[in-house]
């Protein structure tokens, strides 16, 4: 706790000459100084308990089971409380997403480098739109997927592609792909 | 009022005029606990409680409000979040601990600075208003405190909640409405509980803004010290500050290290083991005690066991537990010695040292089980209490020679007075 | 004067009337003495128990806590919740992730059945708490002689000198002494009841738990009733207090820091002061 040990004012002390008064004033420097530390270091804990408990980061990886997912099918599973897309890409669609002329996105980036090897039609993203977080559209059985194929936004008219990169609208970015990894054929480890 | 001698506020940086000129809130520290109060020189380490009161009150808002962050007030979750708190919030045990180890310390040092008013006569005239206001944050402190209590919802929490609203069940008439209504039930429950909650939190602020008004009061006459002899010159007195910052700095020290001892090494040595077991309305605690600072005021309450005339023992032992808070508010005026210290009245002396023990009798029996010798040892102990306010100090002012005062504080201090000398010649 | 005399009158009012309870009380005490009860003559205090986590220094041994956990999860989990404890945070006792990953996965929790919504159970996940061994207080009642098996995570905490008392619990079932049953000839322990010192009424509903060589320990270390109560009461001392090594750990620094700057600012107290003491 931040106290006020000891302020040292230089007018009172002043009736003592030399030596003295620089040895005085460095004790009361240093009281007034560990006071400080003693104060900064308190906020330590005040402030981090405000961090994810215990509870809430032993959450934060998810398993999902692929067996059940078609290909031209998506599931929604929620990561971290919040919306996680799993899309199997079918042949077409990974054409398409193959087609475009990565140069010409405003967030450059191939279908490779949003899938894993070997697992290319497995499109894992974030659910949420990397303008204002809304749930895009797209996912579940129905939904508008917007004009290129992928994921649409209501929000605010986001438009992303087959491999979930923002097109059109004012999403800077593609939609968020976490870190994932497949611990079997089937079975994916989010986070 | 201040004393015609106390240091001036000059800013001389040009923000700081600025400031002075826009809002002097520097100005209103620095005549507060800063340089330009000036304060009695010989104050001793008894004088140290009034600040560490203030930084137990600081210590209990800050923790708190960053607790109520996490808890949650309902009956069917408030246990768990008190455990979610311990085991998974970071620090969250720490804070806890901190909490509620930082309101018995907050008594600790309230006690302390109650009983300095009590020998050295601080609620004398012309501080009876320091002295009220005092009682009414005392008051106010216990209403917070036993809300508090009541929050982990634990076994002591909902039986401490049911025996104290059940104290109101023994006014004559209203008693069980009251009773209902303070609940919001038949017994505590969901209702209870979320009241106390916002009260609980409320209530602290109250108390910060009465502790204003106490120091605002205090700076009318001055701060009262050990001689009970007035203010005369300027050699009584030092600024507060750097004298009394610095003192108090080396007193917020070793509180704190007592305070950190409990904290980090037996943080439950003063609660109790029942309130770690999840509310059970169906079955009562063997041996049902508050926390160890109503202790006292429990053994008066529990003292009264016998009906007197048309006044059941129940009603009797909360007028009397009431009664023995309240009793404090006429003090100024039960003792009407024209001597302040206890230092210059030797009869005086003898009588607030039996005090003591009788409230430390007082204190044992309280947390002690509700069984001989422990209830007769409370009503003898009860029976002075009273005695002792109401009887004694209106005789022993009236009887007592007191010692001869020093001329100054000065004197008193230094062993002479140049001023002394000069009102001896004249 | 009137004032002194009211103060008076209201002293001698609250006075009277206490010292009135008092000899009413006193005569009572006289006439009618107390009877010594049964639990006030028999019941014990806890043995002594020393545990690796004792004191100012002491630490968790972790072997112990794993062998208490062993004890917990093959014996008392039968009947006993943890419901504070999550398996995850088991990993504090020295398990790695993936021993942690299979002792959940061998405990069924409580479920969804992901098609249809009804409840099911399934492996647990380390993220979810240890499962209680009843669905409520109603069941666990009926199925254990009308007494509810209490949860055992703050059981050390609950009790005075919690982990000693539950050592001494588990090591204290014995038979009813002939000399109670003469003294008090009504306190035959009921049926259903187990006789036992250090319960408060000293009649129990639990049956003595453990035997010896029940379990079979990993590191080889004694199973006998008198071990293997240290360690599950070693192990709820955990429970209980997950943070205590944390607790300690910071506690030094604090303490020590504390000190220092407390001696600084004393110095810088008396360095303040210097002119102003009194000069005798």
């Amino acid at each position: 706790m931040a106290d006020t040990t000891g302020t040292a004012d230089p007018a009172v002390i002043a009736g003592t000459e030399g030596e003295g008064i620089r040895r005085r004033d460095f004790i009361n420097i240093a009281a007034v100084g560990a006071a400080g530390v003693g104060g900064i270091a308190t906020l330590v804990p005040l402030i981090s308990q405000m961090a994810p408990s215990k509870d809430v980061l032993a959450e934060s990886s998810t398993e999902v089971d692929l067996a059940a997912i078609q290909p031209g099918q998506a599931i929604k599973a929620i990561f971290r409380k919040q919306p996680l897309f799993i899309r199997n890409l079918t042949a077409k669609e990974i054409a398409e997403a193959n087609a475009v002329d990565v140069a010409s996105l405003r967030d450059p980036q191939t279908l490779d480098e949003r899938t894993k090897p070997g697992k290319e039609n497995w499109l894992i993203t974030m659910g949420v739109c990397t303008h204002l977080g809304c749930v895009p559209l797209g996912a579940a059985e129905g939904e508008v997927k917007g004009e290129f194929g992928g994921y649409f936004c209501p929000c605010h008219g986001s438009s992303y592609d087959t491999a979930a990169r923002i097109r059109k609208g004012p999403a800077p970015k593609n939609l968020e792909v976490p870190e994932y990894e497949f611990t079997s054929d089937t079975v994916v480890k989010i986070g | 009022m201040s004393f015609p001698w106390a240091n001036h506020y000059t800013p001389s940086h040009p923000v700081m005029k600025w400031m002075d000129e826009k809002l002097p809130l520097p100005r209103l520290v620095y005549n507060a606990v800063g340089a330009g109060y000036p304060v009695p020189r010989n104050l001793n380490y008894m004088w140290n409680f009034g600040v560490l009161a203030g930084f137990c009150l600081m210590l209990q808002i800050v923790t708190g409000v960053i607790l109520a962050m996490h808890y949650a007030a309902n009956a069917g979750v408030a246990f768990a979040s008190t455990e979610h708190i311990m085991r998974d919030v970071n620090w969250g045990w720490m804070l806890r601990y901190a909490h509620a180890n930082g309101a018995s310390a907050f008594f600790v040092v309230v006690y302390l600075h109650i009983f300095r008013g009590f020998y050295f006569g601080s609620y004398k005239a012309p501080r009876e208003m320091i002295w009220l206001l005092g009682v009414v944050i005392f008051l106010l402190m216990m209403a917070t405190a036993f809300m508090g209590y009541v929050l982990p919802w634990g076994q002591m929490s909902f039986w401490g909640a049911k025996v104290i609203t059940g104290l109101f069940g023994a006014i004559p008439v209203v008693g069980e409405p009251i009773q209902q209504w303070l609940l919001g039930g038949f017994a505590p429950d969901n209702a209870a509980l979320n009241r106390f909650f916002s009260l609980h939190f409320l209530l602290p602020f109250v108390i910060a803004g009465v502790v204003i008004l106490h120091i605002w009061a205090l700076h009318i006459p001055g701060s009262s010290n050990p001689t009970g002899v007035e203010v005369k010159s300027e050699s009584d007195t030092v600024p507060f500050h750097p004298y009394y910052t610095a003192k108090d700095g080396f007193g917020l020290g070793v509180f704190l290290l007592i305070y950190c001892a409990f904290l980090f090494f037996m943080p439950n040595q003063l609660g109790h083991p029942d309130n770690y077991i999840p509310a059970n309305p169906l079955s009562t605690p063997a041996h049902i005690v508050p926390e160890w600072y109503f202790w006292p005021f429990y053994a008066i309450l529990r003292a009264f066991t016998f009906d007197i005339f048309f006044i059941p023992a129940k009603l009797m032992g909360v007028l009397a537990m009431f009664s023995a808070i309240l009793v404090w508010f006429f003090l100024p005026w039960l003792d009407n010695s024209p001597v302040r210290s206890g230092h210059y009245r030797p009869m005086f002396k003898k009588f607030f040292w039996i005090l003591v023990i009788d409230m430390a009798v007082l204190f044992y029996c309280g947390g002690a089980p509700a069984e001989e010798p422990f209830v007769m040892m409370s009503q003898i102990a009860t029976a002075y209490y009273f005695l002792h306010f109401l009887v004694v100090l209106p005789l022993v002012a009236l009887m007592e020679k007191p010692k001869p005062l020093p001329f100054s504080i000065t004197e008193a201090v230094l062993g002479s007075d140049d001023a002394a000398k000069l009102a001896a010649k004249s | 004067m009137n004032r002194l005399i009211a103060s008076v009158a209201v002293g001698l009012f609250f006075v009277l009337s206490v010292l009135a309870a008092f000899v009413s009380g006193a005569y009572t005490a006289i006439t009618e003495p107390a009877q010594e009860t049964v639990e006030h003559a028999f019941h014990k205090t806890p043995k002594e128990l020393h545990l690796a986590s004792d004191g100012p220094f002491g630490r968790f041994d972790k072997q112990q806590l794993q062998r208490g956990f062993q004890v917990y999860s093959e014996v008392c989990s039968a009947c006993h919740s943890l419901k504070y404890v999550a398996f995850r945070d088991l990993e504090q006792l020295g398990y790695n992730e993936a021993e942690v990953k299979a002792i959940a996965a061998s405990k069924q929790v409580p479920g969804v059945d992901p098609n249809t919504g009804e409840a099911n159970t399934r492996p647990g996940l380390p993220t979810d708490y240890f499962p209680s061994p009843y669905p409520n207080d109603i069941a666990a009642r009926a199925a254990n002689n009308n007494a509810v098996p209490p949860d055992l995570s703050l059981m050390t905490k609950a009790r005075h000198e919690g982990p000693a008392y539950v050592y001494s619990l588990l090591t204290g079932f014995t038979n009813q002494p002939k000399a109670l049953l003469e003294r008090f000839p009504d306190a035959k322990t009921p049926e259903g009841l187990h006789y036992n010192p250090y319960f408060a009424n000293l009649n129990l509903a639990m049956a003595p738990p453990l035997t010896d060589g029940q379990v079979t320990f990993a590191d080889g270390s004694p199973s006998t009733v008198d071990a293997m109560s240290k360690d599950v009461a070693a192990f709820l001392v955990w429970t209980a207090e997950p943070s205590l090594d944390k607790r300690k750990q910071t506690g030094w620094p604090v303490l020590g820091f504390l000190l220092f700057a407390t001696v600084l600012s004393y110095l810088a107290y008396r360095n303040i002061w210097a002119e102003k003491k009194a000069k005798h």
